[in-house]
C-alpha cells in the first residue's frame, strides 16, 4: 500500500471567483494534520472547492468538507473538478450529519449544589424505606415458608451455609486472633505504667465478648459474603435469568433471597462465637508471652471478672448483623440494571451500605443496652 | 477484479486442543466483492473469522491479510493493518460501560490524532450512518433492542473507515423486515465506501441481498466458491438441501425480482 500524502488545500482568489484547492489523503489517519486550519477557513458565498487534486477520501475526510460546505448557508460552495467517489462520499456523509448543535451550559454554583444536596438527601430517605420495606417482603416471605417447610430449599439453605460460613471461618478467626493480640498489647503496654497489666485480661473480656468479636464478623461478611452474593444475583438478573424464574413460577424471594438470609442468620452467630474465641485467645497468648499471665490463670480470672452478660450481649448482635448483611447484599442484586457498569456500581454501593449499616446499627445496641443497665 | 486478492488463506488448520475444526483449508477474498460465508452450524464459520483477525493462532498455514502474514509482523505493523478492518462481532460486543458514541469514538482515541470535537462528530455521523437516530449516541448499550445494538456495533466497526469488514451473523435474532434494512444498509455502505465485506451467515435472504460470492465451508474446508446459481449446480447434499429446501426457494424469487 502507499504511504498515505499529507493533507493540505489553498486558497485561490482570481477576481471575482474563490477556489479552495484540495490535495492529498484526506482520511480519518491524516485529518489532523489540517483540522484545525480547516475549521478556520469562510469561503464567500459562491466559492468552489477543487477536489481533482484530491488523493483518497473516506467519510472522516467527507464529513470535513461536507461541514464546510454547509457554514456557506444559502449558496454553498460548489464542488468542482473530476474525482472518483469525493462527490458521492459528500452526498452520502450530508445525507446523515446534522448542523453543529450548540453546547448546553453546566449548571453551576450555590443552587447546583443545594439541588445535589437535596436530591442526595432524598436519596438516602428513599434507600432507607426501600430497605425496610424490602425486610418486610423478605420476613413475610419467610414466615410463609416457615408455614410450608416442605417448600423451603434446604439445599441451597446448606450449600450457602458452606459457602458463606464455613469458608469465612479461616479469615474471620484469624483477623479476630490478630486483632486480640493487638488490643493485648496496646491494653498491657498502657496499663504497665500504673502497674495494672493484670486488667489487660479484662481489657480483652469485655472488648472481645461484646464488641470486636462480632463486629469483626460482620465486617468481614460485609466485604466478603455480601459482594458475592450481590454479583451472583446481579449477574443472574442481568442475563435474564430472573426473568425465566418467574415465568416458570418461581419466586426469586423464595428461591434467592429467603435461603440466603436464612443461612446467614444461623451461621453468623457461629462465626461470632469463633471470632470471639480467637479474639481471646490472642489474647491469651499475648498474655502468656510478654506479661507472664499464665492461660489458667487468663481464663480463671476471665471467668470471675467477666460477667457472663457479656457475652450474651455481643451474641445477641450477631444474627441480626447476619440478616442485614444478606438483605442488602440481595436487595442491591435484584436492583441491578442490564450492564457491566450497573454490576458493579450495585456491588460497591452493597458492600457499602453493609458495613454502615453494621456500624450504625452496632452503636444502636450499644446505646439500647446502655439504656438497659447491662 | 484480478488485484491481489485482499483476505489470502494457504492450507490452513485450526485446533482446539484435540478437536480439529479446519484443515486444509484454502481461500481468497478479492478486492470491493461482498463475500458471504454459510455453512451448518459449528462448522467454524466464526473461527475461520477469528484466525483470519488473528484472534484465534491457527496450528499451521498462512493467513495473508491486504498482502501481509498476520503472525510475522511486528507490534506496530499490526496495529497498522488492523486499523484497516473492521468488525463486527456477533452480538455486538459493544462496551457496556460506555454510551454508543463513546463505543464509536474507542477506535478513533486509539488509533488517530484526531480533536475530541471533530471524533464527537464523526461519531454522530457514523451512528447516522448505520441507520440509527442521533440521539442514540446518548444511550448505553443496556437501553438499546437487538437490532439497534447490531447497527451501534456496525457504527463502531465503520468508525474508522476501513477497507474490510468482518461481519458476524449481522442479522441473525432481527426480524425479516430489520434484517433486509441491514442488508440493504451494508450493500449501501459497500458500494459508497468501496468496502470488501466478510460476511459469516445463516441467513439465506441476506445472501441473496448481498454478496457478490459464497464461500460454503463444511466438512473442515471450503466445499465450494461461487455466484448463487454456481453454488445451485454444485452437487453435494448440504448445497443442494440449503439451496433448494424450503427457505433456499422462498428466499429465491425475491432476490430475482429486485433484480
Amino acid at each position: 500500500m502507499m504511504s498515505p500524502s499529507a493533507p493540505g488545500f489553498a486558497l485561490e482568489k482570481s477576481g471575482e471567483e474563490t477556489i479552495l484547492r484540495l490535495r492529498g489523503d484526506w482520511t480519518v489517519a491524516t485529518l489532523h494534520n489540517v483540522e484545525r486550519e480547516f475549521s478556520a477557513v469562510r469561503l464567500p458565498s459562491g466559492a468552489g472547492i477543487d477536489v481533482s487534486g484530491l488523493g483518497r477520501i473516506d467519510t472522516a475526510g467527507a464529513f470535513l468538507i461536507d461541514r464546510l460546505m454547509r457554514e456557506g448557508g444559502e449558496t454553498p460552495p460548489r464542488l468542482i473538478g473530476e474525482h472518483a467517489s469525493a462527490a458521492s462520499l459528500i452526498a452520502q456523509v450530508h445525507a446523515v450529519s446534522d448542523p453543529p448543535e450548540p453546547p448546553k451550559p453546566k449548571p453551576q454554583g450555590l443552587i447546583d449544589l443545594l439541588e445535589r444536596v437535596g436530591r442526595g438527601t432524598e436519596a438516602f430517605v428513599r434507600e432507607l424505606v426501600a430497605t425496610l420495606a424490602f425486610l418486610g417482603e423478605t420476613i413475610f416471605t419467610i414466615a410463609r415458608l416457615a408455614a410450608q417447610p416442605w417448600k423451603m430449599r434446604w439445599t441451597s439453605i446448606v450449600a450457602v451455609m458452606e459457602e458463606a460460613g464455613l469458608n469465612a471461618m479461616p479469615i474471620v478467626a484469624f483477623l479476630s486472633f490478630f486483632v486480640g493480640m493487638v488490643v493485648a498489647y496496646i491494653g498491657a503496654t498502657t496499663l504497665s505504667d500504673f502497674d495494672l497489666e493484670i486488667y489487660t485480661v479484662e481489657l480483652i473480656g469485655y472488648s472481645m465478648l461484646r464488641e470486636f468479636g462480632v463486629v469483626l464478623t460482620g465486617i468481614v461478611l460485609a466485604g466478603r459474603t455480601n459482594s458475592s452474593f450481590t454479583a451472583q444475583i446481579g449477574t443472574m438478573k442481568m442475563r435474564q435469568e430472573i426473568d425465566a424464574m418467574q415465568t416458570l413460577g418461581l419466586k426469586p424471594m423464595e428461591v434467592l433471597v429467603a435461603p440466603r438470609v436464612l443461612a446467614m442468620v444461623v451461621m453468623t452467630p457461629i462465626l461470632a462465637f469463633v471470632a470471639t474465641m480467637a479474639g481471646i485467645a490472642g489474647g491469651i497468648v499475648v498474655g502468656w508471652t510478654s506479661l507472664d499471665i499464665n492461660p489458667g490463670l487468663f481464663i480463671e480470672r476471665l471467668r470471675n471478672s467477666v460477667p457472663l452478660d457479656q457475652f450474651w450481649i455481643g451474641m445477641s448482635k450477631a444474627p441480626v448483623f447476619g440478616l442485614v448483611v444478606a438483605l442488602i447484599a440481595c436487595r442491591q442484586g435484584l436492583l441491578t440494571g442490564g450492564s457491566v457498569q450497573s454490576l458493579g456500581h450495585r456491588t460497591t454501593t452493597s458492600v457499602v451500605q453493609a458495613i454502615f449499616a453494621i456500624i450504625v446499627l452496632d452503636a444502636l445496641f450499644a446505646i439500647f443496652y446502655m439504656e438497659l443497665g447491662i | 477484479m484480478t488485484a491481489a486478492p485482499i483476505i489470502r488463506v494457504r492450507d490452513l488448520k485450526v485446533a482446539f486442543g484435540s478437536s480439529v475444526v479446519l484443515e486444509h483449508l484454502n481461500l481468497d477474498i478479492p478486492q470491493g466483492e461482498v463475500v458471504g460465508v454459510i455453512g451448518p452450524s459449528g462448522c467454524g464459520k466464526s473461527v475461520l473469522l477469528r484466525a483470519i483477525t488473528g484472534l484465534k493462532p491457527p496450528e499451521s498455514g498462512s493467513v495473508e491479510v491486504f498482502g501481509e502474514q498476520l503472525e510475522t509482523l511486528s507490534r506496530e505493523e499490526r496495529t497498522a493493518i488492523e486499523r484497516r478492518w473492521g468488525i463486527m462481532f456477533q452480538d455486538g460486543a459493544l462496551f457496556s460501560n460506555l454510551t454508543v458514541r463513546e463505543n464509536v469514538m474507542v477506535p478513533m482515541k486509539e488509533h488517530t490524532q484526531l480533536s475530541r470535537p471533530l471524533m464527537h462528530d464523526l461519531a454522530d455521523m457514523k451512528i447516522r450512518l448505520s441507520g440509527l437516530a442521533a440521539s442514540a449516541g446518548d444511550k448505553y448499550p443496556s437501553d438499546l433492542s437487538g437490532g439497534m445494538r447490531k447497527r451501534a456495533a456496525l457504527a463502531r466497526a465503520l468508525a474508522l473507515d476501513p477497507e474490510l469488514l468482518f461481519l458476524d451473523e449481522p442479522t441473525a435474532g432481527l426480524d425479516p423486515i430489520t434484517a433486509a434494512a441491514f442488508d440493504t444498509l451494508v450493500r449501501s455502505l459497500q458500494r459508497a465506501l468501496g468496502l470488501t465485506v466478510f460476511l459469516v451467515t445463516h441467513d439465506v435472504d441476506t445472501l441473496h441481498a448481498t454478496c457478490d460470492r459464497i464461500v460454503v465451508l463444511g466438512e473442515k474446508k471450503v466445499l465450494a466458491v461461487g455466484t448463487i446459481p454456481e453454488l445451485r449446480e454444485v452437487d453435494h447434499p448440504w448445497i443442494q438441501e440449503y439451496f433448494s429446501g424450503p427457505r433456499g426457494r422462498a428466499a429465491a424469487p425475491m432476490t430475482e425480482e429486485e433484480a
